[in-house]
């Protein structure tokens, strides 16, 4: 068993990611740039990777967050960039993980909505309770039936 | 500032919520760092060791399979550490093998029988959801808040 000496210590590495119809992940990495500071910043597909010291990354979330306050989502990360263990550039192909994100991404409009909403009508929740969702339908037997004997004669 | 527990613990929608109200959101990433930055022995991918499932021995029984009880030590000290817990129900991001789902069972049922505010909620599947959504956990939280003051 080899040895492991851990790089980045004492850092803390947070993701921002931006569904915004105003601003894209380059924008966004342009502007960030422009008040870091000293704080690592990496520019990826769906927004950016920040990592440098606590505070001065809580410091600059507070500022990006000001870009698109309903439209920018930060959460940690264990990992800092460009991890051999997790980076594809070490790994020969397709990064692992980021299911949890894309399965998120598509609710992210919802979650948007709702701050905007909520920010503009002055905090209050609609007043009618949800519904209650039907917990996965089961596929009716006849249908099933009807989608084999479709792909058989196909 | 309250502690407070998200599950699925890797979630980005409510990591950003709970931190975006005040408060610090509890998620895997956090233990995940903890292991990265300490020095050790060499243990790809995720620097889990043979210690974990030893760890683990506080939260599960020694015949629980080691898979969990190695997943336990990640998340027990947060467990442990929560003051509050947010639980989306129907999160099937959070579906694995045999390991994850009974650590994710273990999870929900330690979060459930502490003594901590939880709230539970779905995902929003609709623009109206999305407000209800953000409008419960925005109250539980300022809840939170209130109870600390008094």
């Amino acid at each position: 068993m080899a040895d492991y000496t851990p790089r980045f210590v004492g850092t803390v590495t947070k993701y921002v990611f931006v569904e915004s119809p105003t601003m894209t992940p380059s924008a966004l990495a342009l502007r960030a740039y422009e008040v870091s500071e000293g704080v690592m910043i990496k520019e990826t597909c769906f927004g950016l990777q920040v990592t440098g010291k606590p505070e001065e990354v809580d410091r600059l979330i507070r500022r990006i967050r000001e870009f698109d306050p309903a439209h920018i989502f930060v959460k940690d990360r264990g990992f800092p960039p460009g991890d051999p263990r997790r980076c594809r550039a070490n790994l020969g192909g397709a990064r692992p993980g980021y299911l949890g994100h894309e399965a998120e991404f598509p609710l992210l409009r919802y979650v948007s909505h709702g701050l905007e909403a909520l920010g503009k009508g002055g905090g209050a929740a609609p007043e009618q309770p949800a519904e209650r969702r039907e917990k996965h339908p089961l596929l009716d037997i006849r249908k099933l039936k009807d989608l084999i004997e479709e792909a058989e004669e196909s | 500032m309250a502690k407070v527990f998200i599950y699925p613990a890797t979630s980005l929608i409510l990591s950003d919520l709970v931190a975006r109200f005040g408060h610090q959101p509890l998620g895997a990433a956090l233990s995940i760092r903890e292991r990265i930055q300490t020095a050790g022995v060499e243990s790809p991918p995720l620097q889990i060791t043979p210690e974990e499932p030893k760890k683990g021995l506080k939260y599960a029984a020694v015949e629980v399979p080691s898979g969990v009880r190695g997943r336990m030590s990640v998340y027990g000290p947060l467990i442990e550490a929560a003051e509050a817990a947010v639980i989306v129900t129907d999160a099937d991001l959070a579906f694995g093998c045999m390991g994850c789902a009974r650590t994710d069972e273990l999870i929900l049922f330690s979060l459930r029988s502490k003594d901590i505010p939880i709230l539970e909620v779905e995902y929003p599947r609709s623009e109206e959801e999305g407000v209800r959504f953000v409008a419960a956990i925005r109250d539980f939280l300022a809840n939170l808040k209130t109870e600390e003051t008094a």
